[in-house]
This record gives C-alpha cells, sequence and structure tokens, in this order.
C-alpha cells in the first residue's frame, strides 16, 4: 500500500496572496495557505486547539490566526506559535504543476 | 402562594457540563452573520496605530487625574478625584485586558502581550488561567456548566450583584485563587479548562503578583498612609462600577443554551467616552461572532451585520434598563428572557440542537 499520494487540491489562481481556503478530501479536510511571499502550504483544515476550521482564519506573512479563539500557527512548520495552541499542526508538502495545487497526504 | 424555583447548577465541573455535552452545545457550530470573505479580510486587518494612541492616552489620563488626585489628598475633593482615577484605571483595564487577550488590539504580537500582563494585574486577573477562561467563553458562550464567565445565574443573587459595584465578590476570589497559585495549586474548575502545559506559568504569574501586592502593603505601612494603595491594587476595587455596567449588559437576560450570539449577545450604541473605555465592546454580538475583527474596526462589522441582527440597544443606560427588569422578572420565572424580532432583511435565529420552546419572553 502506498505510504501517501498526491492529491490535487485547487486552481494557484483560486487562493489569493496572504490568504486560505478550505480543501475536502474524502472525510478529511485541509487547508492551503499562500502566503506573503505567493509561497503553497498545506496543513489540517482544523485548529489543533478546539474543532474550528483554520481556513476561516486570517493569514498574516506566514502566520495563520484561528477565527475562533485567536490562536496562531507558522504555517510553513506548523509550529503553535500562540495560546490558546499548544499543539502543532500537522503540515503535508505541496506542489504546484501547471496551474494547479497538490498537496500529498 | 409560595414560588419554588429550582436552581441550574453553574459550576462548570457538574452535571450540567455532560448534559450540555449530551445535548450537542459543546463546542459547537454557531450561526455566523454572511459577510463576504473579501470585506471580512479588510476588516480583520491588524494596526498598531490606534491601539498606540489610546495606550498613550489612557496612561496620560491616569497620571493627570493621579496627580490631581495626590493634590486633592486631605481634602473632600480626594473622593472624586480618586473615583474619577479609580474608574479611569479598571475600566480600560479590564477592555484592555480583554482585547490583548485576543491578539487583537496590536498588529505587533509583543505590544499585545505586555498591555495584557499589565492590564490583567492592574484589574487582578490572573493573565494565563483567564486566558484560558475567555477561550472557553468563547467556545461555549452563556452554555450552563461550560461557560465559566457567566456574570449571574437564573435566578439572579441581588447581594452578589449588589457587591460587585466595588468588586467585592470577585475581587476576593481572585486574591484567593493568586494564593493558591502563589503556592503552586489551582481550584478545581481551572483544572477543567487550564492544560498542564500552562500551569507552571500560571504559579509564576501569581508569585509576581503577590510580590507586588505585598510592596504595596509594605509600602503603605512604611508610610503609615494608604495612599500607595490607592493607586495600585485598590482602584480594581472602588474602580470597578463602570466594569459592572458594561459586563451586565453584554449577556445577562437573554439566552442560555443557543447556537446564535443574536439571541445571547447585546450589541449597544454608545458615547466616544464610554467607546473609549470600552475599546469599542459595546459592539459585543459583533465581537462573538467574529473575535478576529480587532476594536478599532468593530464599528465598521457593525454596519455589515445590522441588517442581519436585532436593533441594537440605543445606550447604555436603555441596555441596563432591560437587564434589570429581566433580572427581576427572572426572580420568579428563570425562564424568562428578553428576545428582540429580527429585521425581515436577516436570516432566522438558530436556537441550536434542541431549543426548549416552553422559554417565556419579550418580542419587543
Amino acid at each position: 500500500m502506498s505510504a501517501s499520494e498526491w492529491i490535487e487540491a485547487c486552481g494557484v489562481d483560486d487562493i489569493e496572496v496572504e490568504d486560505v481556503i478550505r480543501f475536502d478530501h474524502g472525510d478529511r479536510t485541509f487547508a492551503i495557505y499562500r502566503t506573503d511571499t505567493g509561497d503553497f502550504f498545506a496543513s489540517d483544515g482544523y485548529c489543533t486547539h478546539e474543532r474550528f476550521h483554520l481556513s476561516k482564519g486570517l493569514v498574516m506573512g506566514n502566520v495563520i490566526e484561528c477565527p475562533k479563539h485567536n490562536g496562531r500557527f507558522h504555517i510553513p512548520t506548523g509550529q503553535a506559535k500562540r495560546a490558546p495552541v499548544c499543539v502543532d499542526l500537522k503540515t503535508y508538502s505541496v506542489k504546484i504543476e501547471g496551474d494547479k495545487v497538490f498537496i500529498q497526504i | 402562594m409560595a414560588i419554588v424555583v429550582q436552581r441550574r447548577n453553574y459550576s462548570i465541573t457538574g452535571p450540567e457540563n455532560q448534559r450540555a455535552q449530551a445535548k450537542g452545545l459543546v463546542a459547537a457550530e454557531w450561526y455566523t452573520s454572511p459577510i463576504p470573505r473579501p470585506k471580512l479580510k479588510e476588516l480583520m486587518k491588524r494596526k498598531n496605530g490606534p491601539a498606540i494612541r489610546d495606550t498613550l492616552i489612557w496612561f496620560g489620563g491616569l497620571l493627570v487625574l493621579g496627580y490631581l488626585a495626590y493634590l486633592s489628598w486631605g481634602t473632600w475633593w480626594a473622593v472624586p478625584a480618586f473615583l474619577a482615577y479609580g474608574i479611569l484605571y479598571a475600566t480600560p483595564g479590564d477592555s484592555r485586558w480583554h482585547e490583548c487577550g485576543h491578539g487583537t488590539a496590536f498588529k505587533t504580537p509583543w505590544m499585545n502581550e505586555v498591555i495584557y500582563q499589565i492590564a490583567s494585574f492592574m484589574v487582578l486577573r490572573s493573565a494565563t488561567p483567564w486566558r484560558w477562561s475567555h477561550a472557553r467563553h468563547h467556545t461555549d458562550t452563556i452554555i450552563v456548566g461550560r461557560d465559566p464567565e457567566i456574570v449571574a445565574e437564573r435566578p439572579p443573587v441581588w447581594k452578589i450583584l449588589l457587591m460587585q459595584i466595588f468588586d467585592l465578590y470577585g475581587g476576593p476570589i481572585e486574591i484567593k485563587r493568586f494564593l493558591l497559585h502563589t503556592f503552586g495549586r489551582l481550584e478545581s474548575q481551572e483544572k477543567e479548562y487550564i492544560p498542564e502545559s500552562q500551569h507552571h506559568k500560571t504559579f509564576w504569574e501569581a508569585r509576581v503578583y503577590m510580590l507586588i501586592i505585598l510592596s504595596v502593603i509594605g509600602l503603605c505601612i512604611y508610610t503609615a498612609s494608604i495612599l500607595p494603595a490607592l493607586y495600585v491594587v485598590l482602584p480594581s476595587f472602588y474602580g470597578f462600577i463602570v466594569v459592572l455596567a458594561f459586563g451586565m449588559t453584554q449577556h445577562l437576560g437573554l439566552y442560555e443554551d443557543v447556537l446564535d450570539h443574536r439571541l445571547n449577545t447585546r450589541t449597544i450604541y454608545m458615547n466616544p467616552i464610554f467607546r473609549f473605555l470600552y475599546w469599542n465592546m459595546n459592539y459585543h454580538t459583533e465581537h462573538h461572532m467574529f473575535p478576529m475583527v480587532p476594536y478599532h474596526a468593530l464599528a465598521r462589522l457593525h454596519e455589515e451585520m445590522k441588517s442581519d441582527c436585532p436593533t441594537a440597544r440605543p445606550s447604555l443606560a436603555a441596555a441596563l434598563k432591560e437587564v434589570i427588569v429581566a433580572l427581576r422578572k427572572q426572580k420568579d420565572d428563570p425562564a424568562y428572557v428578553v428576545v428582540k424580532p429580527l429585521p425581515t432583511t436577516a436570516l432566522p435565529y438558530m436556537h441550536g440542537v434542541e431549543h426548549n420552546l416552553n422559554i417565556r419572553s419579550d418580542m419587543g
């Protein structure tokens, strides 16, 4: 069985610079980010503090702020940066092919 | 005939906690008004300017009023002078604690943290425990058995509310918590919402607070005067009245156990002075629905949302009157709540997964 696979998540133009969108695949949910430098990243879709979609949050540079309690994560590494989040966010590899964004899950 | 009123158990470690979970009210999906994402992103943008300006005005005001109070010491003028100082100490202390706790007041994270720590001490709230308590308040707003920040139970205990004019109920509880934390212990309810990784920080913060409090007491003894304590520590008691007035209007008299902030939170129009003191938390429904929007953008958010919300209360006095009337009715009928009709442009109220249709309410 393959350990991971690349999944097409969205188009490059579907995400504005310094923004995030939600991507659901099967019963899982992910957040796909485009930071202020234009780089793409992906993580689990829910905040590790409580089950709220990060896609409704605010991207500031390379940080995502949860919409419910203002906890923050470093997008490239998923590192928890501000309470009430204490647990790091799981991140996924991203690649761009043509005008599509793929994530490795 | 005597009316027997059954009280619910508001403890977050009691049976209502399990009941809320069983009803699907815990960490649930709440109603949000439809605001286009580009507009919301614009409103969520952070700035340093407004909060730096307001902080300079606040501390400048404290210096001026503190000096006037010093000059008046020994005369009857000291009473209004210290009352004004105390109100300017405690009221923005409360609102700055709140906004900086959310991390939205300033754009720069350390600025939020510095003002959060200072304001937490000023209003005698343990910085770390209250950060977690407030996170729970936002997750489960006015869900009985879950929200540790419900101001008054139903039916209300008037003695507690009257004591709170000078923070004589909540203040001593906080000081008792400082003592517990200083000795490395937590209350059982605090263990419910503060993760273990934060306990150490909690204990050290309390030790710093106790050191400052003991230093102020020592200075009072050394100078044989209460004056030092009138500037630090005591203002959060004698200047508490406006904090109470603002706090009472946020949720009291409205629904419990619903998943729509339009039903359990009040928005009020206030004058610019109150809005400065309160840092725009009079737009409280807006704040709860979109806690990422900083205080300086809440009036604009209100304009975006008002077609989806009940009419804002016209003034602090009107809101307080509504609250007091509702609390008096809850004395005999704890299920009584105030509910305002929605405009025709609004989406229907979301009462929650299992709304109690027997609740009595006023429409108007």
